[in-house]
């Protein structure tokens, strides 16, 4: 056998690695729920239930979906507007400019910086100004988290914004400036209907992150095992449990927490999958 | 009377303008202020932490590690700087991103070269979304993975080596895809060029491809570094943090991430977080920027 063919062995058994170690994630967290999975069944996405008493343990993921679902999707209504703005100041208003390429590369240092960081400046940043403006008693709850989780995904939902924004045909544009639109017509009935599933795309991304994200929430959301009944209420999210009780969980309570990583995993990756499949359809 | 309607129809034809172009610098104004709004955020951050933290940052900051909490306690008491630094996390992150870049790196380079050489293979297609997917997953649940794979049945507890675990499956689907990005756009006439001069095909991914897109590899990497360095959560569930320097890979560890949420959880050590967070922010950033440096270069 050549070295040609033994280099495309190579080559495709090392690739044959990721599908295992992907594979691989899937078994673990699920062999690692099976205890849990058997003893509650379907019942532990409904029941709201999150006793670690002993003896009478009793686990259900409802109030963390719940937790989770309201702080993302309060994220994502803040972050829209926000990253929609943005992605038209770099890609359309200011599109090639020095300041276009600042802005840019500011709202990419925004997704560098670690959400421990994000946690801390909203414990000791945002909590006070949210008492100070009478909302909450101490600050926390799903509002703070849903503020600092949007100023998080606002580049994942920018990037990608930017890229098909900037794809609009400029003969197009063009052609609705001579006749006489203004630039917001043009936006609207130009750049949007043509960018529209890529920014799609990119919001849904977005979503997906904000789901997952944990540390930052986990300082900020209040740890309350109670579904949240209002914006300024303390709750808790399926990545903010895990962080808080994963270190004294032993038996069913890691079981059952796996089960919500497993949950956790099987969402984003729906969530992902969309996304990326709306991408491929636009090329 | 058709005057006076003519006239009309002008008056609102007119008005409409100046209405479309007042809405017109409304938005554009309402973009401004959004775009503004969102790096204002950048300013904002790092501004706190630079106010915040400056003080707290000295020689000892680099080569000592944490006092405990009534040394603390007291030298906040007295008015004075916490005595002590992060040196157990400083080279406890290094220790994890090596480990991380040891398991990551080789593979997700492999991994690239074998997607941007079989680009259209709907098998390649499969691994492709495999990495994205994978790019996708909550650090936490990676902890969880890594926590069942390694602290589990390898160490019997939290260690160096579940933390590097964790951070390599993060890093690699990173790697993997800014590999295949780079090397996508090494021109075909120069691997041509090569395969024609009778170059074996290994030699021209090692001497050609390679070296062609190095900048790129290099920036791939140095954004997974920077990614993965600021991660505090998976860290939890595996490395679980070392009050001392620790080079066992079996035992735990320390990372500055790690030591800032001990800062924060320990009202004594509270003065201690904004000088480390300047220092985890700065590294991250700057490793970000020297990524973003390289990779424009190139274009």
């Amino acid at each position: 056998m050549n070295s040609d063919k033994i280099l495309k062995r190579v080559l495709f058994f090392s690739s044959l690695v990721i599908v295992l170690i992907a594979a691989a994630m899937v078994f673990s967290l699920f062999e690692g729920s099976l205890p849990s999975i058997s003893k509650f069944g379907w019942r532990f996405l409904i029941s709201d239930q999150w006793d670690p008493t002993q003896g009478s343990e009793n686990y259900g993921a409802l109030l963390f979906i719940v937790g989770t679902i309201l702080t993302s999707v309060l994220a994502l209504v803040i972050a829209i507007p926000l990253a929609f703005c943005t992605s038209l100041f770099v890609a359309e208003y200011f599109r090639g400019t020095k300041l276009a390429s600042i802005v840019g590369t500011l709202v990419d240092l925004l997704a560098g910086i670690p959400s421990i960081i994000y946690g801390l400046w909203g414990f000791y940043i945002l909590c006070p100004l949210v008492v100070e403006a009478g909302l909450s008693p101490q600050g926390f709850g799903v509002f703070t988290s849903a503020l600092i989780l949007a100023i998080m995904i606002v580049p994942y939902a920018t990037s990608l914004s930017n890229t098909t924004i900037a794809m609009v045909p400029n003969d197009l544009k063009e052609a609705a400036y001579a006749l006489g639109a203004t630039r917001l017509e043009v936006i609207r009935t130009v750049i949007l209907p043509n960018a529209r599933s890529g920014m799609t795309a990119s919001y849904i991304l977005a979503f997906g992150r904000a789901i997952g994200e944990t540390l930052a929430v986990t300082m900020l959301i209040g740890n309350e095992n109670a579904i949240p009944h209002g914006l300024f209420s303390t709750g808790n999210t399926m990545a903010s449990v895990i962080a808080n009780q994963f270190g004294e969980a032993s038996g069913l309570q890691l079981s059952a927490l796996i089960e919500l990583a497993l949950l956790l995993f099987v969402i984003t990756t729906i969530i992902n999958a969309i996304g990326k499949y709306i991408i491929k359809k636009i090329g | 009377m058709d005057n006076i309607i003519n006239i009309g129809k002008t008056a609102g034809l007119l008005s409409s303008i100046g209405y479309r172009k007042a809405k017109n610098n409304i938005f554009k104004i309402l973009v401004m202020v959004f775009s503004f709004l969102t790096i204002s955020m950048v300013f904002l951050i790092i501004g706190t932490l630079l106010v915040k933290g400056y003080k707290q940052i000295n020689l000892a900051f680099f080569t000592q590690v944490a006092p405990d909490t009534f040394t603390a306690m007291m030298a906040t008491a007295n008015g004075e700087i916490i005595p002590g630094g992060i040196a157990n996390g400083i080279l406890g992150s290094i220790y994890l991103v090596l480990i991380a870049s040891v398991i990551a790196i080789p593979m997700g380079i492999v991994i690239g070269v074998y997607l941007s050489e079989n680009s259209k293979k709907k098998y390649a297609c499969v691994i492709r979304d495999i990495a994205d997917i994978m790019q996708g997953v909550p650090s936490i649940v990676i902890g969880i993975i890594a926590y069942i794979w390694v602290v589990v049945p390898l160490t019997k507890g939290y260690s160096v080596l579940a933390g590097g675990v964790a951070l390599a499956i993060m890093m690699l689907p990173l790697i993997v895809r800014s590999t295949e990005e780079s090397l996508k756009m090494v021109p075909d006439t120069l691997k041509e060029a090569a395969i024609a001069l009778g170059t074996p095909y290994y030699k021209v991914i090692w001497r050609v491809l390679i070296p062609t897109s190095f900048s790129g590899l290099i920036s791939g990497i140095l954004l997974a570094v920077s990614r993965v360095l600021g991660e505090t959560a998976p860290l939890m569930l595996t490395t679980l943090g070392n009050p001392d320097v620790n080079w066992n890979i079996a035992k735990p560890g320390s990372a500055v991430p790690l030591l800032i949420w001990q800062f924060y959880n320990d009202p004594n050590m509270v003065n201690l977080i904004w000088s480390s967070t300047i220092f985890l922010m700065g590294f991250v950033l700057i490793l970000n920027l020297i990524s973003k440096w390289i990779g424009a270069k190139r274009k």
